[in-house]
């Protein structure tokens, strides 16, 4: 698909060289000062930090309500992705657009607004409290806050996906004499499983380092609904850089690990469609 | 072309199921937020909601973040530019891993990314004695706030980009050449206005998240009201001191800005034909 790369094209200096400076100055050099920072920091000190139990429980909350919302939105994103590509119903287009709400949307707001609908006295909480289902102020509400900010990962990588499997496959799998559940499990899921697990670890990254929509919502009680990002900062506002530090490159290293992941995901789905 | 029929057709009740579950999720998630936010904004009144958007330290934070979208949203968007020309025209050792790196702000934690530049510029960082010594503010002050939001949505125009000139040939431009124009008349004449629509479309993107931008701001604004508070700082704030009415109205504001952008985005992705 990719054009051929030229050597006539003029310009290669100039873009390279402005692109690699403004990635240096802005990203390299203060991604490099947590290293150098860390450097400082006694190994002793650095083990106390991060396996502190305020840390631990920051680093378990994390993962697990990240975790949570990104499978939330692995069901649900396929499920609104395939109604937006597969039905018709009044109403589509706009929803399908509003879909995209939460990556336009600053987190900030996403976080009083959902604080104000799931408090005891708000328009869902009301209901949910009596029912003993506590969102706000409480582990439920990070997860309800990540699945709103996840959200459009899942539905916009697997939404493409659907449209092209639609008909032919499907057709020759139901005329050979495959129920429609067993056509659903054989044919359409292996289908859309890579950009199912792209899109629901893009929203487990984008999750893990969530903070504008958690910290109305979550409450920010040590131990209990105290998210890492949280946690970082509470260090930094009390000039603790070396504990803030130390936090984030364990946080750091995990994110790139994730990145790793989803790069070698997108590679193979990549081949596997070039296979085909 | 021909109508679905037969064997995909779901069953009537397994359809009407779907449909509800999945608008219904819709519906809570998306669209009573939105609901709530204009709602709660006039809470008390019109007349409330004007003062609140009329206070000279609200009016003091759209400015601010104003002024801080108009230097990021250009500084990427020539990165963007830069970037994609680079890695789509030419083959270079190292490509691939450029292109990985572009994306390394996405990962990043924002409070993280505005820890950078406090452990980089800040009374106790690395260059803190430094500036100090030569009366040069950059955290608890605009720079840092420029330099951070820069940070989290340096990705957005170089990722719309890449892809869109990838898949275009380079005949256009090669005939330019042959034709006797400059370097810099066939980027004008011909490169930049095949790409027009998806330097905006990311422009849109990287402005939304320019203005909304909040937890990296927060840990490098330090703010001091009136001075270092963006809008969203500024809805934190009011939020925290219990007035309700006030900070949805300031969100609000930021909500109609999110509502344009989708709007925009939608305009541009036909426009793109990448949808």
């Amino acid at each position: 698909m990719s054009a051929s790369r030229s050597r006539v094209l003029p310009g290669f200096g100039l873009s390279l060289g402005f692109t690699l400076a403004y990635m240096t100055l802005l990203v390299l050099i203060p991604l490099s000062t947590i290293v150098l920072r860390t450097a400082t920091i006694s190994p002793s000190d650095f083990w106390n930090t991060i396996s502190s139990p305020r840390a631990l429980a920051a680093f378990r909350l994390s993962f697990f309500t990240a975790l949570a919302a990104a499978l939330l939105n692995g069901v649900f994103g396929v499920l609104v992705a395939w109604v937006l590509v597969r039905d018709r119903f009044p109403g589509k287009r706009l929803l399908d657009g509003l879909v995209d709400l939460p990556f336009a949307l600053p987190t900030a707001v996403a976080g009083i607004a959902l604080t104000t609908l799931y408090s005891p006295d708000g328009w869902l909480g009301r209901f949910l409290e009596p029912m003993g289902i506590k969102v706000a102020y409480a582990p439920l509400g990070i997860v309800v806050a990540l699945t709103f900010v996840g959200l459009p990962f899942v539905v916009r990588t697997v939404q493409p996906v659907l449209e092209n499997v639609e008909g032919s496959m499907e057709e020759a799998a139901a005329s050979l004499g495959a129920g429609r559940l067993a056509t659903i499990r054989r044919v359409v899921l292996p289908e859309i499983r890579p950009a199912l697990l792209t899109g629901m670890t893009l929203a487990f990254a984008r999750g893990l380092g969530e903070y504008g929509s958690i910290v109305f919502i979550s409450g920010n009680m040590p131990m209990k609904t105290e998210i890492t990002p949280l946690l970082i900062m509470i260090q930094l506002e009390q000039f603790d850089y070396a504990g803030a530090t130390a936090l984030a490159l364990v946080f750091l290293i995990a994110s790139f690990v994730l990145l790793f992941v989803i790069n070698s995901l997108i590679a193979k789905g990549s081949l596997r469609i070039s296979r085909s | 072309m021909k109508k679905q029929h037969g064997p995909l057709d779901d069953p009537l009740w397994v359809r009407a199921m779907r449909l509800v579950i999945a608008v219904t999720f819709l519906l809570v998630f998306l669209v009573t937020p939105l609901v709530l936010v204009f709602t709660a904004a006039f809470h008390d009144g019109p007349a409330a909601f004007w003062s609140a958007i009329q206070d000279p330290v609200a009016l003091s934070a759209v400015r601010l973040t104003i002024l801080t979208a108009l230097v990021v949203v250009p500084l990427n968007v020539l990165f963007g530019i830069a970037a994609a020309w680079a890695i789509a025209k030419f083959e270079f050792p190292g490509r691939r891993l450029l292109i990985t790196m572009i994306d390394l702000p996405f990962s990043v934690s924002p409070v993280i990314a505005g820890m950078l530049f406090v452990l980089l510029f800040g009374a106790h960082g690395f260059l803190g004695p430094l500036l100090e010594h030569n009366d040069i503010k950059i955290i608890f002050a605009l720079p840092g706030i420029i330099l951070a939001t820069a940070f989290v949505t340096f990705p957005f125009v170089a990722r719309e980009l890449l892809p869109l000139m990838e898949a275009q040939e380079n005949d256009p431009e090669e005939a330019a050449l042959t034709l006797g124009a400059s370097p810099w008349q066939m980027f004008r004449r011909v490169s930049l206005p095949r790409i027009k629509w998806g330097i905006l479309y990311g422009a849109v993107l990287c402005n939304a998240r320019a203005m909304g931008e909040f937890g990296a701001v927060s840990v490098v604004s330090g703010h001091i009201r009136g001075q270092t508070n963006t809008i969203p700082l500024h809805v934190e704030i009011l939020y925290n001191e219990y007035q309700l009415s006030a900070a949805f109205a300031v969100a609000s504001l930021l909500t109609v800005l999110a509502i344009v952008t989708l709007i925009a985005k939608s305009i541009l992705e036909w426009k793109v034909g990448t949808k």
